[in-house]
């Protein structure tokens, strides 16, 4: 049977091109992987191969011809012994119908009445013991790894050394160095390891020194743990966590300072969790262990030290994406996470000095984020006020801006501010 | 077709040689077909076609078990073929269709078989050499005797993260062979003018890593080495290198119209060194195999791949609502 032989696309962009010169004529045997011919894109002349073997019956395109667009029949090849008159050419195969293009979005309707679960984390009446967040952490760690076999801990100075903070003290004891590795200093090597375990269904949790290093590391954290999902069609992901201190701590320069918060937490495929209080990083710690998702849980060195209440509750758990109101107001809502609580607990302080108050929301999680508690309470107060220890171009501030801005605008007496300098 | 007792060589059997042939076969039609879909504007993207390097994965799947695990880069149509996927949703997922492995959202670079322990088709070079010792870190920890092949290529081994992997499954003796497939030319790049040390192999010597290197071109050598590397990874005794000497036929992918070396060059190794071609004459030579018998092997394999460039020209384009599944589990 005839077959016609296409123009060919010879890169990803390729539209039209011109068929600078024939190699076979008419009447010519060609077997699979000849160059027949050569074609020139906007790029380069390309040899374009014969893919089955026959008999050039008809050459339809004469060399020379320019602006052929893909897909044109430009020859005809036939069996041994037959010719172009003998068989009428087949169809020739239709390219792939484009999907269709999606319909423009909804225009905004009337902001509807806002939800707000307001539920504490723990009853009340819940015995509550003071507690680090250094020690909050750990435990959280340790009673999952008591959970579930296939949690393991790995990163600098997390076994013999008890951490480079001291998260870990105590973990190598308990669990032994299977579970409790020490890992020689090699960032985007570990991560990577850490993720393929992932795949094959453990459950690491990685701690950087700090998150700083961890920029050595971010091509398995996006790339490789945060995009596999989708690119495998649900198939395989990476269930983990990526633990360390974010942010500034005192005077260690600005190679050991930067907070990575709106980093991160533009990542689709990454959870992004970063807590102030102790029984934030108990609760939240214990939930990243458990999804089944990679989740950037950013800690805070100064914080590590601080005490603060934690429910004596077995198995405290906090979800994803559900803010804590630290304190009511009325006149101005700032919204802050990790470190920036402090400032923003102090501010409001100071505030209702002056008899203003202040409501104060603490996100804990920045990926996702509670929207809903923000946006109502923004139409309560008409004002808001982000803070945070990033730098304020792309922050989670300006983020948080747009979308008050999209979904209050008519709530607003005032901008938005997002306290933050950069020059 | 009965199994015959002759022997090809000292160690394999007429039957296995003719599975080599066929496997390899089977990578180069679906290949060439992959080629021609390309040309006709039904794949998209990037295409980077495997032909010429058959021999190094049928070689190395040749000595695999089930359940162990395989890992590679972009050029991964032909070890999710040698590892038993399906052609139909290999190509469909060239194509972009939902009938593809990673349901039309990963293509050419990134498809990945849970059940055939392929962890993909990675699209960052050398990345896939830390997660491929990721695979064998889980092995290990769950003591269940696996081994990982992790494959990349002689570009591959210039990055750092190779290294901090070699000293990492060194230190933790970790169950993984990695395969280098050396084809000589990273992209358009000639080894010679990217690499100060030629011999690849020999960087595990560093680490205490064995390693040797083998003829690509002869799937026999290649399943030789690679039942050495298993046999030791298997044993307990850490990783392992395999260096193998290949070549690829075809641009770095469907874009280049490599120039960066001879026509010449190209057919020489085609007319002398072919992997298939070299199966095929030691089955007729041998007396393994008929002609007619392996014209049966082509036929079939001719209609395997028709019928997957069918399903993948037939199974409809994702929804468009898939864009927002799969990014969260």
């Amino acid at each position: 049977m005839a077959t016609e032989i296409l123009m060919p696309a010879l890169s990803p962009t390729m539209e039209e091109g011109t068929l600078a010169k024939w190699l076979v004529k008419e009447g010519d045997t060609v077997s699979s992987g000849d160059i027949i011919a050569e074609i020139e894109t906007d790029k380069a002349t390309m040899e374009f191969e014969a893919v089955d073997e026959g008999v050039i019956g008809k050459i339809l395109i004469a060399e020379g011809t320019e602006n052929v667009k893909v897909n044109t029949p430009i020859a005809i090849m036939v069996e041994d012994g037959e010719t172009v008159t003998d068989a009428p050419a087949s169809a020739p195969v239709a390219a792939a119908t484009p999907a269709a293009v999606a319909a423009a979005p909804a225009a905004a309707a009337a902001p509807a009445p806002i939800q707000v679960d307001n539920t504490p984390d723990w009853p009340e009446g819940t015995p509550v013991k003071q507690q680090t967040v250094r020690e909050a952490l750990r435990d959280a760690m340790a009673e999952e790894m008591r959970r579930d076999d296939t949690v393991y801990l790995m990163g600098e100075e997390v076994a013999e050394y008890q951490g480079a903070y001291k998260i870990s003290q105590g973990m190598l004891d308990e669990f032994g160095s299977k579970r409790v590795i020490d890992t020689p200093i090699t960032e985007h090597g570990f991560a990577g390891i850490a993720v393929g375990s992932a795949f094959a269904g453990l459950r690491p949790i990685v701690e950087f020194m700090t998150f700083n290093f961890a920029m050595q590391a971010i091509d398995h954290i996006i790339n490789s743990a945060a995009k596999t999902l989708y690119m495998s069609g649900g198939q395989m992901g990476a269930p983990m966590v990526f633990r360390g201190p974010n942010g500034a701590a005192a005077r260690v320069g600005a190679q050991h300072s930067q907070d990575y918060a709106a980093w991160y937490a533009q990542i689709p495929g990454l959870k992004v969790v970063m807590p102030y209080s102790a029984s934030d990083y108990k609760g939240l710690m214990k939930t990243a262990i458990r999804d089944n998702n990679p989740v950037i849980f950013l800690e805070n060195e100064i914080l590590y030290g601080r005490s603060f209440d934690v429910p004596e509750i077995e198995d405290f758990t906090i979800p994803f994406g559900k803010a804590r109101v630290w304190r009511q107001g009325t006149d101005v809502t700032i919204v802050s996470f990790g470190i920036g609580m402090q400032y923003a607990l102090e501010a409001a302080d100071k505030l209702a000095a002056d008899g203003i108050t202040a409501e104060v929301i603490d996100l804990r999680t920045l990926r996702p984020i509670d929207y809903d508690t923000v946006i109502a309470s923004v139409m309560k107060t008409n004002r808001c006020v982000t803070v945070e220890e990033g730098w304020p171009v792309g922050s989670i501030g300006n983020h948080l801006s747009a979308t008050i801005m999209e979904r209050a605008f008519d709530y607003l007496d005032a901008p938005v501010i997002n306290a933050g300098h950069d020059r | 077709m009965a199994a015959k007792k002759t022997s090809a060589t000292a160690n394999v059997s007429a039957e296995e040689l003719k599975k080599y042939y066929h496997d390899m076969l089977l990578i180069r039609r679906f290949e060439e077909k992959a080629g021609q879909l390309y040309g006709m504007g039904l794949i998209g993207g990037f295409c980077h076609l495997y032909i010429g390097q058959e021999a190094v994965v049928v070689g190395l799947e040749a000595a695999a078990e089930e359940g162990d695990k395989r890992i590679t880069s972009y050029r991964d149509h032909g070890h999710m073929l040698a590892c038993g996927m399906d052609a139909n949703g290999v190509m469909a997922e060239l194509t972009g269709r939902e009938g593809g492995y990673s349901k039309g959202k990963g293509g050419s670079m990134h498809m990945f078989s849970k059940e055939k322990h392929f962890y993909g088709g990675h699209g960052i070079v050398g990345a896939q050499v830390p997660l491929g010792a990721g695979l064998a870190f889980a092995d290990k920890y769950l003591d269940n005797k696996r081994v990982t092949f992790a494959y990349f290529g002689d570009g591959a081994a210039n990055q750092g993260q190779v290294y901090e992997t070699f000293n990492m499954a060194a230190l933790w003796q970790l169950p993984v062979i990695f395969v280098v497939e050396n084809n000589q030319y990273a992209m358009g790049t000639a080894q010679q003018r990217s690499t100060s040390s030629q011999e690849i192999y020999q960087r595990g010597i560093a680490f205490g890593i064995p390693g040797e290197a083998v003829d690509g071109m002869n799937v026999l050598a290649v399943k030789e080495a690679s039942e050495k590397a298993v046999a030791h990874c298997r044993s307990g005794k850490g990783p392992y290198i395999l260096e193998v000497k290949t070549y690829r036929y075809r641009g770095h992918s469907m874009s280049d119209p490599a120039k960066y070396r001879t026509r010449e060059e190209v057919q020489k190794m085609r007319d002398e060194r072919d992997p298939i071609e070299n199966v095929r004459s030691m089955l007729l030579t041998g007396g393994h195999a008929t002609e007619d018998e392996l014209k049966a092997i082509d036929k079939q394999i001719k209609e395997v791949v028709n019928a997957s460039a069918e399903f993948a020209k037939t199974s409809p384009e994702p929804a468009l609502d898939e864009l927002w599944t799969d990014i969260y589990a």
